[in-house]
C-alpha cells in the first residue's frame, strides 16, 4: 500500500508544473519587436545587473550567515541565548520595506546626510551612493541572510561539537576544525540557504523597485505592465524559471556526492567559552547587524505608526486584517509542510535520479517573480471554473458562476506552490540526518510503516518541520501578488494594505500595517525557534 | 500499513464544502462588483455614497493595472466583474484594446465628462484628473527661468534636473502624449535632453523627487500635482513652489486620468452603468475633489480648496486614448534614450 507514496513527489511537482507550463508555454507566443528592442537596448545591463546582484547577495548571506550560525552554535558568551533566535528576526520584515527605510535614513534627503552637511559644512560628496549596486547587496543581504544563518545552524548545532573535537584530537587547530571539518560537512545545508537566497533575489521585484535598480524582474514587469506584452513577460520568465533549475541540478549533483549521519543530542559538546576580548568582537559583529537588520527599519516603522496612527487607524478593520493574515499563513504553513515531509519521506524511501527530479521540481515555485506565478495559477484555475459552470449549467440548468475561484482553498494551495521550496529545505535536511542504519535497527525491531514514521521519522524531523512552517507563515504573511489576486472579496490582509498604501507612495501610512505584519511574524519565529532549541 | 491520507481528506471534504456553499449562496442581482487598481481609500467613500442613493452594493477587489487586466482576460464570459477602474488611461486603452470592455451610450457621461477625457468608442471614461507639472526649489529657480516640458532638456538645466523613474506610467504617459504631439524623433531628442540633464539617478517615487528638489540636489522636477499637495501640507515650509508648463505657446500641462469602463461580460451592466453615471455626478466628482487632491474631470466642480489656489490652468487637450496608443512606443524610446 505504501508504494502509492511514490506518486506523492510526482503529484506535487505536476502540481508546480502546471503554472510553470502556462508560463513556459508562452516561449512559442509571438511577441513582435520587444525581443528585438530589449536585446538592442536593455538586456545586457539587466544582465550585468542581475548577475551582479545574485553574486552579492549570495555571497553576503552566505558570509553573514555561516558566520552568525557558528558563533551562536559553537561559543558561549553573553546574550547567546537571545541572539540565537533574535538573528532571525529580519525575516519578518519584507525586503522592500527593509529598502524604503534605509534610503529613507541614508539617501541624500535622510537625516544621516542632512545632519552630516550641516555639522560638517560640506557637500558630502564622498559619501557613498547608497541608491547603487552595493546599496541594494546590502539591503538583500541583511533581508535575507536568516535563511542562510537557520539552516547553516541547523548543521552546525546536528554535526555536535564531537566532530570539531575529534578534528583537534588529531592536531587541527579550531580555526582549521572550521574550514576542514565543521564547514564541509556543513555544506549541503548552506547550499540549501544560499539557494533560497538566490530564487528570492531573483524574483524579487519590491525592493529593486524602491532602489530603481533594473534587473531580470524588472524586464518582465515592464513587458507585462508597460508595454502590455504578457508574453514576451512570460517568456523572459520562462528564460528565469530555467537557469534557476540549473541551478538546482548542479546544487544537486554537487550535493548527492555526500551523506552525512549526525551525533545524538546527548552527544552534544560544552560549547567553547570565548575569551573577554573576543567576546566583545563577537558580540558588536553580531549586535551591528542584528541592528541595521531589524532594529533600525523597526524603530523607523514604529515612529511612521505613530505618526500616522490619528490619520488612519480602525482597530476593527485591522483585527480582522490581522486575522485573515494568521490564518492564512497557519493554514498554508501546515499544508505546505505536510506535503513536504510526505515528498521527502517518499523520495527517500523510494531512491533513485527521477524522484530526486520530481522532488525538486515541486521546490521551483519559488523562482518565479510572485505576479507571474499567481498568472500561471489563475489561467488554468480560471478555464477549469468555466468548464465547471458550464457543466453545471448543461446539467442542471444553474447558473453557478465562478466555483472554484474565490475561495481560500485556492489561495492555499497557490502559497502551497509557491512555498514548497522554503520548507523543502529544513525538512529535507533533517531527514538526511536518519541514517540507513536508525532505519534497519528500527525494522529489526520489528517497526514497520506508520509506527516507523511516527516513532523514529518525526521525532527526528520535528525541529526541520517546525523551521520550515515558520518559514513559511512568514513568507506567506509578506505575500502580495498571488494575495492580491486571489484573495476572496472583503479578504484583505495586513498585506494588501501595505500594497494599498504603498502604490500610491504613502510609506509613512503603510508602516501600521507593516509594523503589524512584522509583530505577527514574529509570533511563529519564537514559537517555532524555540522548539528547535534544545 | 495504513495510508496515512487523512489531509486529503481534509482537502476535499472542505474544497466541497466550499463548493457547497457557494452554489447554495444566494446570488444578490442589485451589485456591483468592481475591480479596482484605484486603491481601497480612494474609491470606497464614493461606493459608500452610491449604496446609500440607490441600495445597489457595491462589491470590490483591488491589485495592479496588469494583473487585473490578465484576471479579466483569463476570466472571459465568466468573470464576475461588472466594472474596471484603474488609475491611468494607458491600461483602460489596453483593455479597451484587448476586448474586456463594452461601450455605455450616455449622455450623462458625455455631458459630465469633457470629450479629450474619455474613449472615442465609449469603452472607458476619466473619472478624475491627474495633472503632471513642474515642481522647482523657489531659492534656486526663478520661476520665470521655467516654460516648457520641452524645455527642460535645455542645457541651461544641466544637472538640475531630477526625474522620477520611466518604468511609472504617470512618465510614460506623459512621454506618450509628447510622440502624439511632436513625432517619435523630437521627442527622443527632448527625453534624451533630460537624461543628460539629470542630477542624480532617477528616483522611485515622485515624493522623494520633490525631496531631493527642497534639499537641493537638483532645482525642479516633473510629479502630479497630488503629490506636491500632501507633501506641502505634511511640511508647508519647504522651499517648493508648483507651475504650469506649456501655458502660453505650448500644449497645456499634460493630465492623465484615473478612469473606469463597463466590462464586456458584466452580469449587471444596468446597475453598472448607474454606478458610471454617478461617479460623474456632482456629490461623487466633489468627493474625487477631496479624498486626494485631484481635479474633478466633471468641469462643474471646483477643485479642493488648497488645489484652487495653485491657479488655473490649460489642459493639454489631445485625447488620452493616445497615451495608451503610444505608450509602448514611448517606453522604448525611453530606453533607446536612457532614461532608466
Amino acid at each position: 500500500m505504501i508504494a502509492s507514496w511514490r506518486l506523492i513527489p510526482f503529484l506535487a511537482a505536476t502540481l508546480v508544473m502546471i503554472p510553470v507550463g502556462v508560463v513556459v508555454s508562452s516561449l512559442f507566443a509571438p511577441a513582435g519587436d520587444i525581443w528585438l528592442h530589449l536585446v538592442e537596448n536593455t538586456l545586457p545591463l539587466l544582465l550585468a545587473n542581475t548577475f551582479w546582484l545574485a553574486l552579492g547577495v549570495m555571497l553576503g548571506t552566505g558570509l553573514l550567515g555561516v558566520s552568525l550560525a557558528w558563533f551562536t552554535a559553537v561559543y558561549e558568551f553573553p546574550g547567546r541565548r537571545f541572539f540565537t533566535w533574535a538573528l532571525l528576526l529580519p525575516l519578518a520584515i519584507p525586503a522592500y520595506v527593509t529598502a524604503f527605510v534605509a534610503l529613507g535614513l541614508f539617501d541624500f534627503t535622510g537625516p544621516v546626510q542632512t545632519t552630516l552637511r550641516t555639522w560638517l559644512d560640506s557637500d558630502l560628496l564622498w559619501f557613498p551612493d547608497v541608491r547603487s549596486r552595493m546599496g541594494v547587496i546590502i539591503v538583500m543581504t541583511l533581508a535575507f541572510y536568516p535563511y542562510v544563518y537557520l539552516l547553516a545552524r541547523n548543521a552546525f548545532l546536528s554535526q555536535g561539537k564531537r566532530s570539531l573535537e575529534v578534528a583537534q584530537s588529531l592536531g587541527f587547530t579550531r580555526r582549521a576544525g572550521f574550514y576542514k571539518v565543521a564547514l564541509p560537512m556543513a555544506r549541503p545545508w548552506i547550499a540549501g540557504g544560499i539557494m533560497l537566497v538566490l530564487m528570492e533575489t531573483l524574483a524579487d521585484f519590491g525592493t529593486v523597485a524602491v532602489f530603481n535598480y533594473d534587473t531580470f524582474t524588472t524586464a518582465i514587469y515592464k513587458a507585462w505592465f508597460s508595454l502590455f506584452s504578457l508574453s514576451a513577460a512570460s517568456q523572459l520568465a520562462s528564460l528565469l524559471i530555467i537557469i534557476v533549475f540549473i541551478l538546482i541540478v548542479l546544487e544537486q549533483q554537487f550535493r548527492a556526492r555526500m551523506r552525512y549521519a549526525e551525533t545524538k543530542k546527548s552527544q552534544r559538546a560544552n560549547r567553547i567559552q570565548l575569551s573577554r576580548h573576543h567576546q566583545y568582537l563577537v558580540i558588536s559583529f553580531i549586535i551591528t547587524v542584528w541592528f541595521f537588520a531589524f532594529l533600525l527599519p523597526l524603530i523607523q516603522l514604529v515612529h511612521w505608526a505613530i505618526q500616522s496612527m490619528t490619520a488612519d487607524f480602525d482597530l476593527q478593520r485591522y483585527l480582522e486584517f490581522l486575522w485573515h493574515s494568521i490564518s492564512l499563513a497557519g493554514l498554508a504553513a501546515l499544508i505546505t509542510c505536510i506535503a513536504v515531509t510526505m515528498i521527502v519521506y517518499s523520495a527517500r524511501r523510494f531512491p533513485g535520479k527521477t524522484m530526486q527530479f520530481a522532488m525538486r521540481t515541486a521546490t521551483i515555485g519559488y523562482a518565479l517573480p510572485g505576479a507571474v506565478l499567481a498568472i500561471g495559477i489563475f489561467v488554468p484555475l480560471a478555464w477549469l471554473d468555466g468548464q465547471l459552470s458550464d457543466l453545471i449549467l448543461q446539467l442542471f440548468q444553474i447558473e453557478t458562476g465562478l466555483l472554484i475561484q474565490g475561495t481560500i482553498i485556492i489561495m492555499l494551495l497557490a502559497y502551497m506552490i509557491r512555498f514548497m521550496a522554503v520548507s523543502h529545505y529544513p525538512i529535507h535536511g533533517a531527514m538526511e540526518r536518519i541514517t540507513p542504519s536508525i532505519e534497519e535497527a528500527a525494522m529489526g525491531m520489528g517497526m514497520h510503516g506508520w509506527h516507523m514514521i511516527r516513532k523514529i521519522h518525526l521525532p527526528i524531523l520535528r525541529s526541520g518541520i517546525f523551521t520550515g512552517a515558520a518559514l513559511v507563515f512568514v513568507d506567506v504573511m509578506k505575500e502580495m501578488p498571488i494575495t492580491l489576486m486571489t484573495r476572496p472579496f472583503g479578504w484583505d490582509t495586513l498585506a494588501v494594505r501595505v500594497f494599498e498604501m504603498t502604490s500610491e507612495g504613502e510609506w509613512e501610512q503603510a508602516a501600521i500595517p507593516a509594523v503589524t505584519l512584522i509583530m505577527a511574524g514574529l509570533l511563529p519565529i519564537l514559537f517555532f525557534m524555540r522548539k528547535t532549541e534544545d | 500499513m495504513r495510508i496515512p491520507s487523512f489531509n486529503f481528506h481534509i482537502i476535499i471534504t472542505s474544497f466541497l464544502i466550499s463548493l457547497f456553499v457557494f452554489i447554495s449562496g444566494p446570488v444578490n442581482a442589485e451589485q456591483v462588483v468592481v475591480y479596482s487598481a484605484r486603491i481601497e481609500q480612494l474609491i470606497k467613500p464614493m461606493f459608500d455614497a452610491f449604496t446609500q442613493n440607490t441600495g445597489i452594493k457595491v462589491k470590490y477587489t483591488t491589485d495592479k493595472e496588469g494583473a487585473l487586466l490578465a484576471r479579466l482576460k483569463a476570466e472571459g464570459k465568466n468573470t464576475p466583474a461588472d466594472m474596471l477602474i484603474t488609475a491611468d488611461a494607458g491600461n483602460l486603452w489596453a483593455a479597451a484594446q484587448t476586448g474586456l470592455l463594452r461601450p455605455v451610450e450616455s449622455q450623462v457621461l458625455k455631458s459630465n465628462i469633457p470629450e479629450h477625457l474619455r474613449d472615442p468608442n465609449n469603452e472607458w471614461f476619466g473619472l478624475s484628473i491627474r495633472a503632471r507639472t513642474i515642481i522647482y526649489n523657489t531659492n534656486k529657480v526663478d520661476p520665470t527661468d521655467l516654460s516648457t516640458y520641452e524645455d527642460l532638456a535645455d542645457s541651461k538645466w544641466k544637472n538640475r534636473l531630477c526625474l522620477r523613474t520611466s518604468k511609472k506610467v504617470y512618465n510614460q504617459s506623459l512621454v506618450a502624449m509628447m510622440i502624439a504631439e511632436h513625432g517619435e524623433a523630437k521627442t527622443e531628442e527632448i527625453v534624451k535632453g533630460w537624461v543628460s540633464n539629470l542630477a542624480t539617478d532617477p528616483l522611485s517615487d515622485d515624493t522623494r523627487a520633490m525631496e531631493f528638489v527642497a534639499a537641493g540636489k537638483c532645482d525642479v522636477t516633473i510629479v502630479n500635482t497630488y503629490y506636491y499637495g500632501r507633501l506641502i501640507q505634511k511640511d508647508p515650509n519647504l522651499p517648493l513652489g508648483i507651475f504650469w508648463p506649456n501655458q502660453r505657446n505650448g500644449s497645456g500641462v499634460h493630465v492623465n486620468i484615473s478612469g473606469a469602463g463597463l466590462t464586456r461580460y458584466s452580469k449587471n451592466p444596468q446597475a453598472a452603468e448607474q454606478l458610471l453615471e454617478f461617479l460623474s455626478s456632482i456629490q461623487a466628482q466633489k468627493l474625487f475633489a477631496d479624498v486626494n487632491m485631484e481635479y474633478p474631470v466633471n468641469p462643474n466642480i471646483l477643485p479642493d480648496p488648497i488645489v484652487a489656489d495653485w491657479g488655473r490652468f490649460i489642459q493639454n487637450n489631445i485625447n488620452l486614448a493616445k497615451a495608451g496608443e503610444l505608450q509602448a512606443q514611448a517606453v522604448k524610446l525611453m530606453d533607446r534614450a536612457g532614461y532608466q
